[in-house]
């Protein structure tokens, strides 16, 4: 079994999903297992690239590691992080808190590099790429109407959000 | 026909959810329980993608940028229900939640 490099990317890049999304779970500290949860959502982006999906790949750091997670920092903020886990953490603001996930983003930036340089990687890529042309059309003809129901979808979610978030003391019901 | 092969692909997919839902079960904060949710929610968008790049059909993208609109309202709904009950009941805790009736 003959390893061609894109596999052998895509193994590394699962590999620090899988290893990020464990340090999620595992983790003590909100802010620690968020910025592994980056971390994990950034590597399984690389995975998507090398898969020949780059639109899916730039849907999933633009909107997963950018939106979503930046949703997880504010709410975070507004928790307020004194009064959750953090006594267990450690209590040493050195070195240790963030070498991890830098360690895992170095790693892909690396691979990073190594993919847009490599000529063969590209090659073979640009062979088996569906470009977003092909969603678009797909979406916009025969999943027309999945698009409208997921509008439909975040129009409920952004009610609900501003609902349950309202502060009932001030004009709520109850 | 991507390089890479398909059970492989839906091997990652498996660990990954599986990842999540050991989290969801095992944690007790709620925020991580949202967290864990994402990866879950995130191993079934790398299978989709890998079906639809093994088959060279868009439609596995299309199913991921759904997933993707599902993701981001769960988290926003979600989320908003935990700043409800951090306010309710000062903490994150999901087992201050077992009640049924509010105190």
């Amino acid at each position: 079994m003959n390893f061609s490099p894109i596999v052998t990317m895509f193994y590394l890049a699962a590999l620090i999903a899988i290893v990020a999304s464990i340090k999620v779970v595992t983790r003590k500290n909100t802010v620690h297992a968020l910025l592994y949860l980056v971390i994990s959502l950034i590597a399984v982006a690389v995975c998507f690239y090398l898969m020949g999906a780059p639109f899916a790949a730039g849907l999933e750091v633009i909107v997963y590691a950018g939106a979503i997670l930046v949703l997880f920092v504010f709410a975070i903020m507004l928790f307020g992080l004194r009064e959750d886990e953090t006594q267990y953490a450690p209590s040493h603001h050195g070195i240790s808190m963030w070498f991890g996930p830098v360690t895992l983003a170095l790693v892909l930036l690396a691979q990073l590099l190594y993919t847009i340089n490599h000529q063969g990687i590209q090659q073979q890529l640009s062979a088996t790429v569906i470009d977003s042309k092909q969603v678009g059309i797909l979406l916009y003809g025969p999943y027309l109407l999945a698009v409208e129901i997921a509008s439909f979808l975040l129009l409920s979610g952004l009610i609900a959000a501003y609902h349950f978030a309202k502060d009932v003391t001030h004009g709520g019901q109850q | 026909m991507t390089a890479i092969p398909l059970e492989h692909i839906l091997i990652l997919a498996s660990i990954l959810f599986l990842i999540g839902f050991v989290g969801v079960i095992v944690r007790k904060n709620a925020l991580f329980i949202l967290m864990s949710l994402e990866v879950m929610l995130n191993a079934t968008g790398v299978a989709f993608i890998g079906a639809g790049s093994v088959w060279q059909q868009a439609d596995g993208q299309v199913m991921f940028m759904l997933i993707l609109t599902l993701a981001a309202a769960e988290v926003a709904v979600g989320l908003a229900l935990l700043i409800r009950m951090k306010h309710q009941y000062r903490s994150l805790d999901i087992d201050v939640l077992s009640d049924l009736k509010g105190q």
